[in-house]
């Protein structure tokens, strides 16, 4: 056995002040996903109670997604680390527990991704060559070193972008690039995003928003 | 590449916050004069090199797949969750992060590490045998033939036997830790930097059974004779590679700090043990003198046990001496 050193105990404390809640409930979740905060538009107004979204509108997916990332953005947009003029009045009247609710339940889901037109065939190869082997000449990771196999995720801090909206991914990668998106951890997003042009920010996302979210090829 | 002096000054408007960040700088060394730099082909660059036959193609694509999946021989090859792309980052093409191409254009040659001239299949059996905690194919291999060719066409019209290099292997840093760099510093900058992705105690993430980030330390990590095991090497990788996307975000006293932290981990067992960690570091010292094998850490001398991770060996049969006497 190997010998246990003090690196448990930052792990400990990192796991206990990261995105670690109780686990939340997704019945409960659900009922607070069609009631909303109170104070705003509920989740299924813009999200739908299957978490489909809706490309055109920017409303990201989030069926199937981690649910301890979906926790960090929601408080994230609760307290402007995150900036979105919809979201946060949105989610500003959450408490912790019902985030976690929230989230819990999406995560749950397994909603069939919305299907698209074909696509453009050179901008889908663009797109795939970038996600898979990136541009190392212009020092762009391809996307799936960190996000995982098919860009399913991994944990809660790379989140899942296979089947997530184009138009949500796009948006996302511009907002990085222009400053106004900073909540992701380390700037390691950041430092990717700065390097991509407008029209492989497009060839990503269309690339991307056409993958099995779980996976499969 | 920036010179170094802009890099500076970004730096510094960076730090102080200044710049709405649209952009992280990659920060490399800068070349130095007289140094042959080498831009290693791509993928796309094979596919359209009306020059290179179908059938070496298959061969270099087939190399080119083992380095990128070596996990793929897990439990054969490999008993470690390492893949040859996790050090060296870019496909093997990448200047500052080890690329693969010199070992085919400045071998066969002598080698510190096991004291006679090596050919480019004996350093990937190395490879193999200390960084994958493995054992190598067999020299002439299908898989050796696959390797040696995507070493070899990586090299792509660079000159034989120029050693004057710029960008090669992981040393840029020095090997000589600077004074007052400390475990526990390094174990600060683990936990802020790097734990993200390579956990909270160095055990690498995976997703439906496939190795992401790779784990730094442990059973399933590098072993104890492993380039990376040195705390310089490890210095200068991680300073010119990592966080992944942010090459030289981290100070250099940082970078040997962390360094210095993942290396006082344990680690399996070095494939040359004699049985005795002191012995073995002693009879290696030329390698060990710059890895914390065979040092006291909390009272406990690191590297003196027989775990040797998943591999059920100590040492692969590839790993021995040459004299050249008939």
């Amino acid at each position: 056995m190997m010998p246990v050193h003090r690196g448990w105990l930052f792990g400990a404390v990192l796991a206990l002040t990261g995105v670690a809640h109780g686990a939340g409930d997704p019945e409960k979740g659900k009922l607070i996903v069609t009631a909303g905060d109170g104070s705003g538009a509920p989740c299924v107004a813009c999200h739908g109670l299957d978490g489909a979204g809706n490309d055109l509108a920017g409303f990201p997916r989030l069926a199937g997604m981690d649910a301890g990332y979906l926790v960090k953005q929601v408080r994230d947009y609760r307290s402007g680390a995150r900036k979105s003029a919809v979201m946060s009045p949105n989610v500003d009247d959450l408490n912790d527990d019902q985030i976690a609710d929230v989230a819990a339940y999406y995560a749950t889901l397994n909603t069939a991704p919305t299907s698209l037109p074909s696509g453009a065939p050179g901008a889908l190869a663009l797109g795939e060559a970038l996600a898979t082997k990136g541009d190392w000449d212009h020092y762009i990771v391809p996307c799936e070193t960190c996000h995982g196999p098919g860009n399913v995720g991994v944990g809660s801090d790379f989140p899942k972008l296979a089947g997530q909206h184009p138009t949500y991914i796009k948006q996302q990668l511009k907002a990085w690039k222009t400053g106004t998106r900073n909540n992701d951890p380390n700037h390691l997003m950041l430092a990717i995003a700065g390097r991509l042009t407008e029209t492989q920010i497009e060839a990503i996302a269309a690339w991307l928003a056409r993958q099995d979210p779980k996976g499969g090829k | 590449m920036r010179p170094f002096s802009t890099v500076l000054w970004v730096a510094v408007i960076l730090g102080s916050g200044m710049l709405h960040a649209a952009e992280v700088p990659v920060e490399h060394p800068p070349f130095k004069k007289g140094q042959y730099v080498h831009h290693a082909p791509t993928v796309d660059d094979l596919m359209k090199d009306q020059e290179i036959k179908p059938q070496l193609k298959k061969v270099i694509l087939k190399g080119r797949d083992i380095f990128m999946n070596t996990q793929q021989y897990r439990g054969k090859y490999v008993f470690s969750r390492l893949s040859c792309k996790n050090c060296h980052l870019g496909e093997g093409r990448l200047n500052w992060s080890g690329p693969i191409w010199p070992a085919a254009t400045t071998l066969p040659d002598y080698r510190g590490k096991n004291g006679h001239v090596n050919s480019l299949e004996e350093r990937i059996a190395g490879c193999f045998s200390f960084s994958l905690n493995g054992k190598p194919p067999e020299y002439g291999s299908d898989m050796m033939l696959a390797l040696s060719a995507y070493h070899q066409w990586l090299a792509l019209k660079a000159p034989v036997y120029e050693t004057h290099i710029g960008g090669r292997g992981y040393s840029s840093l020095g090997k000589d830790i600077p004074k007052d760099i400390h475990y526990v510093q390094g174990e600060k900058v683990y936990q802020a930097q790097c734990a993200i992705c390579h956990g909270a105690t160095g055990q690498g993430k995976s997703v439906e059974g496939k190795v992401v980030f790779p784990p730094l330390w442990g059973d399933e990590s590098y072993n104890w004779g492993a380039g990376m095991a040195r705390v310089y090497t490890a210095a200068s990788f991680i300073k010119n590679n990592m966080p992944l996307g942010k090459p030289g975000a981290l100070s250099d006293r940082d970078a040997w700090a962390v360094a210095l932290y993942v290396n006082s981990q344990e680690r399996p067992q070095d494939p040359r043990y004699t049985g005795d960690v002191k012995e073995t570091r002693e009879k290696y010292f030329n390698f060990h003198q710059y890895t914390m094998y065979g040092t006291e850490r909390d009272g406990v001398l690191l590297g003196q046990h027989d775990n040797t991770g998943a591999k059920p060996f100590l040492k692969p049969d590839a790993l021995r001496p040459r004299t050249f006497d008939e």
